[in-house]
């Protein structure tokens, strides 16, 4: 039993953490902040959540204590990261920052333009 | 809804009364005897018996896990293949929801997709303009949204 729980555990926090540097590793190589973004906010979130799941894990079948704490820290990420995401996104939209130049279709662009014109 | 809960949580206090039993297995019985209670009762209440908007809630939440867990295989695709092949570009969408707190749970569930973030939602709270990392599919992506979160979305607030 401890050995399983010893796994799940292990694997939990294993995965959170190679997606986190997976996360970084976009951050690094994607060419635009919209992009970078996407990694950001998916990766960096499901690597966050399972790390803290792995935490809560721990505590409860290897110390036999429900840690809530580490329950509302995932819920807390959970809702907060995309909202985060897509303020940091918005705002540089919204200060200018060109997409990449591979970019293919800009609807808010337009969008803008038709509000300007009336 | 959130009178129909109140009003069973106040059947479980009463039957926590009239058994003269103060423990939380006798809430717990009152509860579910309230829920069938309730049910019976249904056609005397404006909106549809409870139980089922919390069904509805946790098909949301699966959901939202599940596209979690999608998005992040997605990315880590295009992050690890060893050329940048993606084709990012904006797009706009129609959204027919109407309340506040729908429309923010939607953009939510759309940032949590495969492949796409939303940047803007339009002033009259219509259109939301979304960042999508391959355009290619955005019609596809589109008929997602609009079949399964739409839908998910507008089950919990009915």
């Amino acid at each position: 039993m401890i050995e399983i729980s010893k796994f799940i555990v292990g694997f939990l926090i294993l995965q959170g953490s190679l997606l986190s540097l997976i996360a970084a590793i976009g951050v690094v190589r994607l060419p635009d902040p919209y992009t970078r973004n996407h990694a950001a906010s998916k990766s960096a979130t499901l690597g966050i959540i399972s790390i803290l799941l792995g935490l809560f894990m721990y505590y409860l079948l290897i110390d036999h204590h429900a840690n809530s704490r580490v329950l509302l820290g995932i819920i807390f990420v959970f809702i907060t990261a995309p909202v985060a995401g897509h303020l940091i996104s918005r705002a540089a939209y919204n200060t200018g920052v060109p997409l990449w130049e591979k970019s293919i279709q800009d609807d808010l662009a337009k969008a803008r333009k038709h509000e300007k014109s009336r | 809804m959130a009178f129909q809960i109140l009003l069973n949580f106040i059947l479980g206090f009463l039957w926590m009364f009239l058994s003269n039993d103060y423990s939380s297995l006798a809430f717990a019985k009152g509860y579910f005897f309230g829920i069938l209670i309730l049910f019976v009762l249904r056609r005397f209440f404006q909106h549809r018996f409870y139980l089922y908007n919390v069904i509805a809630i946790i098909k949301l939440l699966y959901i939202f896990l599940v596209e979690l867990v999608k998005s992040n295989v997605s990315v880590l695709k295009v992050i690890l293949s060893p050329k940048l092949n993606l084709r990012p570009g904006i797009f706009s969408l129609e959204t027919e929801l109407e309340k506040e707190w729908e429309i923010t749970i939607l953009s939510n569930l759309i940032t949590l997709t495969p492949g796409t973030l939303v940047l803007e939602v339009s002033e009259d709270n219509k259109t939301l303009y979304i960042h999508a990392m391959d355009i290619d599919d955005v019609e596809q992506a589109k008929l997602d949204i609009k079949n399964t979160f739409e839908k998910a979305i507008k089950e919990v607030s009915r």
